[in-house]
C-alpha cells in the first residue's frame, strides 16, 4: 500500500510539473503558431486557443524576408551592438576583476565595496543626466552611446572576481620568474584559465544588450540605428500595417536565443543566475 | 638585492648614451623615458591600478558625474545651453495625483511579485528537488526559457493572449468558467495583473534556479534526523528547509525589491507612456514621461532622487528586519 501511494505522488508530482512547463512554454508556442497565421487578423481579435490548420501558411515570413528590410537592418544593428558589448565588457571587466581578487593594493576592499554598491543602485534613476552628457559629447544616435553603459559591468566584476579567486597565485609568480610582464601573466596565463567564466558572462551581457530596451530608447533617434526591441516597439501601435514583421520578427529574435540556450545550458545558467555566487 | 635598482639604472644609461653612434633614434632621451614607462607600469605595485582604470574611469564617468549631476539638475530648470537654479520648485511639483498613482502601482507591483516571486518558487523548487518528480532537467530547462525572451517580444504575446475580443485565449478561459470577457488593458485591476504576470512569468524560472542552488547546501543527514525524531513533510520543510533557505531568500527579496521599483518596460509594452487614467504609470514611467517626452530634464531628475531616497530608505530597512548588518560584524 505505501509503495503505490509513493508512486502515485509521483506521478501526480510529475503531471503538475508537465502542467507548469506547459504554461511557461504555451506563450512561446503560441507566438510560434500565430507567426503562420494572418497577423492583422490576430492583432484585431488577439491569440485564440483554435485555429484551423488549413490557415496556417508561411506568408509573414516570405514577407519578412523579402520586403522588410527595415528588420534586417534592426537585426544587423543589435548583432552589431551586443557582440561589440560582448567583446569590450569582457576584456574591461575581467580585468578588474582579476585585479580586484589577486593583487594586493591600497584601496582595493574600497573599491569592491564601490562595485557592490554600483551593483545597487537602479541605472533608471541615473539616466537622465546620462542622458545629456550623451547629448553633449554627442553619442545620441550611435552604437558606442547604446553600449558605454554595459562596458564595464558592476556585476560582471564581481563574477570575475569571484572566479580569480579560486585561481592559484604562485602561477603568477612562477611566470614571473619566467620573464612573463605583469600583462603578460593576465593575458597569456590567467585570462586562458577564467575562460569558464568568460561564456558566462558573455551569455549574461549578450542578453542584456540583445534585451536592453529603456537606454536604447533614449539613445537612438533614427530608425535605421534602432535595436530589435526598439523598433518592434515601434510596430506595436494600434494604427500599424506591419503586424506581419512584428509577429514573425519577435519569433526570429527569440528562437536564436532559445537555440543557443539548448546548446549551452550550463553557461546560460550560472550567467543568469550570478548575483547566487557564493561569497 | 640592494645593488639591484642601481644596476637597472646603470643598463639602461649605458646604451642610451653610446645610442647617437649607432642607432639612427634621435631623441635618445625619448627612449629612456619610455624604457621608464614601462618599467614603471610593469612593476607589481603599479599594475593592479592599470587594470582596473576603466572600473574608474567608468564609476566617474557613468556613475559619481551622474549621481551629482541628478541632484544639482534636480534644483534647475534645465534648458538646452543653459541651466539656472529654482530651489526646491521641482520638487513641490513631485507631490501631484500623477506622481501618487504612479508611486502606488509602483509599490503595488512590488508587494505582489516580491510574494509571488519567492513564496512560488521555493515551493516549486522543493518539489523539483525531492525524488517524487521525473524529467527534472526537461522542467528545469522549460521554466527558465521564459528569461530569454526581452520584455517587449513577451508583452507583444502577452497583449495578443489577454487580448480585448471574446476569441483571445484569456477570455476564451475564462469564458468556460462562465465569466464574460473582460477588457483587460483597460481595467485598473486587470492593469496590474497583467503587468505583474508579464514579470512573474519570465522570472519565475531563474529564481527557482536561485532557490534550487540553495537547497543543495542542506545536509541530507538533517532530514534523517528530522524524520528519526517523527518529524512529517510541513515540519521538515518549515524546521530544516526555510532556515537554510534565509540567505538566498534575502537575497532574492532584495532584487526582486529593487528590479521592481525599476520597472517601466512591462508598462511601456501594454501602453506605452500614456495609459487610460495612469492605471498602467510607474514611477520610472513618469520620469520617462516627463524628463524626456516633456523634455523637463530637472523635474525628472527630481523624481530620480526621490525614487533614489524611497529605494535606500526600503533597503535600510531590510537589512534591519532580516538582520544583514548583525550577520557582517561576525
Amino acid at each position: 500500500m505505501e509503495r503505490k501511494s509513493a508512486s502515485l505522488y509521483k506521478w501526480l508530482a510529475t503531471l503538475a510539473f508537465a502542467l507548469i512547463s506547459f504554461i511557461a512554454l504555451f506563450p512561446i508556442l503560441g507566438l510560434i503558431i500565430s507567426s503562420f497565421r494572418s497577423s492583422s487578423e490576430l492583432m484585431r481579435n488577439g491569440m485564440s486557443l483554435t485555429f484551423n490548420l488549413s490557415e496556417l501558411n508561411i506568408n509573414n515570413y516570405s514577407y519578412i524576408f523579402t520586403q522588410a528590410s527595415e528588420y534586417w537592418n534592426w537585426y544587423g544593428n543589435s548583432l552589431i551592438i551586443s557582440t561589440l558589448t560582448i567583446v569590450l565588457s569582457l576584456f574591461f571587466s575581467s580585468m578588474v576583476g582579476y585585479a580586484l581578487a589577486l593583487y594586493e593594493f591600497k584601496g582595493r576592499n574600497v573599491l569592491f565595496v564601490l562595485v557592490l554598491f554600483i551593483i545597487m543602485v537602479p541605472f533608471e534613476i541615473l539616466m537622465l543626466p546620462l542622458y545629456q552628457l550623451m547629448i553633449n559629447i554627442q553619442l545620441i544616435d550611435t552604437y558606442f552611446g547604446v553600449m558605454m553603459p554595459l562596458i564595464v559591468a558592476p556585476i560582471a566584476v564581481f563574477f570575475f572576481r569571484q572566479y580569480a579567486l579560486g585561481l592559484p597565485k604562485a602561477l603568477m609568480d612562477a611566470a614571473r620568474i619566467d620573464g612573463c610582464t605583469e600583462y603578460g601573466v593576465f593575458f597569456k596565463i590567467m585570462m586562458p584559465l577564467m575562460l569558464p567564466s568568460f561564456a558566462a558572462m558573455a551569455i549574461l551581457q549578450g542578453l542584456n544588450s540583445w534585451n536592453n530596451f529603456l537606454w536604447p530608447l533614449l539613445v537612438l533617434r533614427s530608425n535605421d540605428m534602432f535595436t530589435l526591441p526598439i523598433g518592434l516597439a515601434t510596430l506595436l501601435t494600434p494604427y500599424g500595417n506591419n503586424y506581419d514583421v512584428l509577429i514573425a520578427g519577435s519569433v526570429m529574435t527569440i528562437i536564436p536565443i532559445v537555440i543557443l540556450f539548448l546548446f549551452f545550458q550550463k553557461y546560460f545558467v550560472s550567467g543568469l543566475t550570478v548575483g547566487g555566487v557564493k561569497g | 638585492m640592494l645593488q639591484s635598482p642601481t644596476n637597472d639604472e646603470s643598463r639602461v644609461r649605458v646604451p642610451n648614451t653610446n645610442k647617437g653612434q649607432y642607432s639612427p633614434n634621435p631623441n635618445p632621451k625619448g627612449d629612456k623615458k619610455q624604457n621608464r614607462v614601462i618599467r614603471f607600469l610593469n612593476s607589481q605595485k603599479v599594475a593592479p591600478y592599470v587594470f582596473i582604470t576603466p572600473f574608474i574611469v567608468s564609476f566617474l564617468l557613468l556613475t559619481l558625474y551622474p549621481t551629482i549631476k541628478a541632484f544639482t539638475m534636480s534644483f534647475q530648470r534645465v534648458l538646452p545651453g543653459q541651466s539656472h537654479f529654482i530651489g526646491w520648485n521641482n520638487y513641490e511639483r513631485i507631490f501631484n495625483p500623477t506622481f501618487y498613482k504612479a508611486l502606488q502601482n509602483t509599490t503595488i507591483y512590488v508587494v505582489l511579485t516580491v510574494v509571488i516571486l519567492v513564496v512560488v518558487p521555493i515551493v516549486l523548487s522543493v518539489i523539483l528537488d525531492s525524488k517524487l518528480v521525473k524529467f527534472k532537467t526537461l522542467f528545469r530547462a522549460s521554466l527558465f526559457i521564459p528569461s530569454l525572451t526581452s520584455v517587449i517580444v513577451a508583452g507583444t504575446i502577452f497583449r495578443l493572449i489577454f487580448g480585448e475580443s471574446d476569441a483571445s485565449a484569456a477570455n476564451q478561459i475564462i469564458g468556460i468558467f462562465g465569466m464574460e470577457p473582460i477588457e483587460w488593458r483597460y481595467n485598473s485591476w486587470s492593469a496590474m495583473f497583467l503587468m505583474v504576470v508579464l514579470c512573474c512569468w519570465r522570472w519565475m524560472g531563474v529564481n527557482m534556479l536561485y532557490f534550487l542552488a540553495g537547497l543543495q547546501n542542506i545536509p541530507k543527514e538533517l532530514y534523517e534526523a528530522a524524520e528519526i525524531d517523527g518529524a512529517n513533510v510541513f515540519q521538515k520543510f518549515y524546521y530544516v528547509t526555510l532556515p537554510f533557505l534565509k540567505p538566498i531568500t534575502i537575497f532574492v527579496i532584495t532584487i526582486s525589491i529593487i528590479n521592481g521599483f525599476r520597472m517601466f518596460e512591462e508598462s511601456f509594452v501594454y501602453w506605452e507612456t500614456s495609459s487610460p487614467g495612469n492605471i498602467g504609470t510607474t514611477v520610472v514611467g513618469y520620469i520617462y514621461q516627463q524628463g524626456i517626452q516633456q523634455n523637463d530634464l530637472g523635474f525628472g531628475a527630481a523624481i530620480g532622487v526621490v525614487l533614489m531616497l524611497i529605494i535606500f530608505v526600503i533597503s535600510i530597512i531590510q537589512l534591519l528586519l532580516t538582520g544583514a548588518f548583525k550577520r557582517s560584524d561576525e
